[in-house]
């Protein structure tokens, strides 16, 4: 199958962990990729790789989402350059523990710009483009911690549940130019996230999940492919979770 | 085309109304076809016609023809 066909999805946090796998997934369905992430070595690396095994276009662009100067940057050149986005996948994202106590500011302003502030920098400036097709979709990566709330992670919680929020309105505005916006609330997913987590914390995170095991980024990518394709093309401002039945 | 002709062609497809309604004192919702779902349209076609990406200051500002010339002269578009 080619799901995607002839669109352009704009990937943020593509290098690494489900940025990786929905960019891998999207390629192999056809889909013309504009990949932005901090690091440009991997960004390379990524796009010699996906170009090689994939007959698509990759275009690559250095950026660190939380900076409004730097994303405008990129979008002034998408723009010049004419280029058309159908999808933009928020994906980049941080997590930073810490207690209530030990919540500094600092902290907490991270996690909401990485995770909340990067989601708005890049949709406001993306969606001009499927505006102008009068068509697209736009995928938000929150948690399952943005829905459901976990101790330790209250910073983090409140980015996630804010790209929630964001999401939701959004699918409201964009509808009557026939623009999806949908959310995806991942569980507990074997990436770079969260590979320092202790073993006993890694089998009381395991044991909360119905399907007894981590998901895998693929999983998250699959899900993304649906909202991303015409098989969700009446869906619009749901949050999907991919977490294996996970409790928090 | 010059870019008048070509700023008054992108107000009226975005808007979906004749080209004579486009004149410099036509303000944000002073018609009905103007509204806040054809003014994002029309934000996009303004930056597909003139290859620029519009500040968000300049899109909130952006609320008559005439400003529109204003605010993409400072984007080096010549009326």
């Amino acid at each position: 199958m080619s799901l995607l066909k002839g669109k352009t999805a704009l990937i943020t946090g593509s290098t690494r962990g489900i940025g990786e796998a929905i960019a891998t997934l999207f390629a192999a369905e056809g889909a013309g990729l504009i990949l932005l992430a901090r690091n440009s070595d991997q960004l390379e690396q990524q796009k010699r790789k996906l170009e090689e095994v994939y007959p698509v276009s990759v275009t690559v662009y250095t950026a660190d989402v939380s900076d409004p100067e730097q994303v405008k940057a990129v979008f002034a050149t998408i723009t010049g350059a004419k280029m058309d986005i159908d999808i933009v996948v928020n994906n980049a994202g941080q997590m930073i523990d810490a207690s209530l106590l030990t919540l500094k500011p600092e902290v907490m302003r991270q996690n909401v710009e990485v995770n909340l502030y990067g989601t708005f920098h890049v949709t406001q400036a993306a969606v001009k483009s499927l505006i102008r097709r009068r068509g697209g979709s736009v995928i938000n990566l929150s948690s399952i911690v943005g829905t459901n709330g976990s101790a330790g992670q209250s910073a983090y919680a409140a980015a996630k549940s804010g790209v929630i929020g964001f999401t939701r309105s959004l699918s409201k505005e964009l509808a009557p130019l026939n623009i999806r916006v949908n959310a995806i609330a991942p569980g507990f997913i074997e990436t770079e996230l969260v590979a320092g987590l202790p073993a006993p914390a890694r089998e009381k995170t395991l044991a909360s999940i119905g399907m007894k095991r981590a998901g895998k980024p693929e999983d998250v990518a699959r899900v993304a492919l649906f909202l991303a394709s015409e098989l969700s093309g009446y869906v619009t401002g749901q949050v999907i979770g991919v977490d294996g039945g996970m409790m928090l | 085309m010059s870019n008048t002709e070509k700023l008054i062609h992108a107000f009226s497809e975005a808007l979906a109304v004749p080209q004579e309604t486009i004149q410099d004192d036509l303000a944000y919702q002073a018609i009905p076809e103007w509204d806040s779902i054809t003014h994002m349209i029309l934000i996009s076609q303004l930056e597909d016609t003139f290859g620029v990406a519009i500040d968000t200051d300049d899109v909130i500002d952006l609320s008559s023809v005439g400003k529109a010339k204003e605010i993409l002269t400072k984007y080096n578009i010549v009326f």
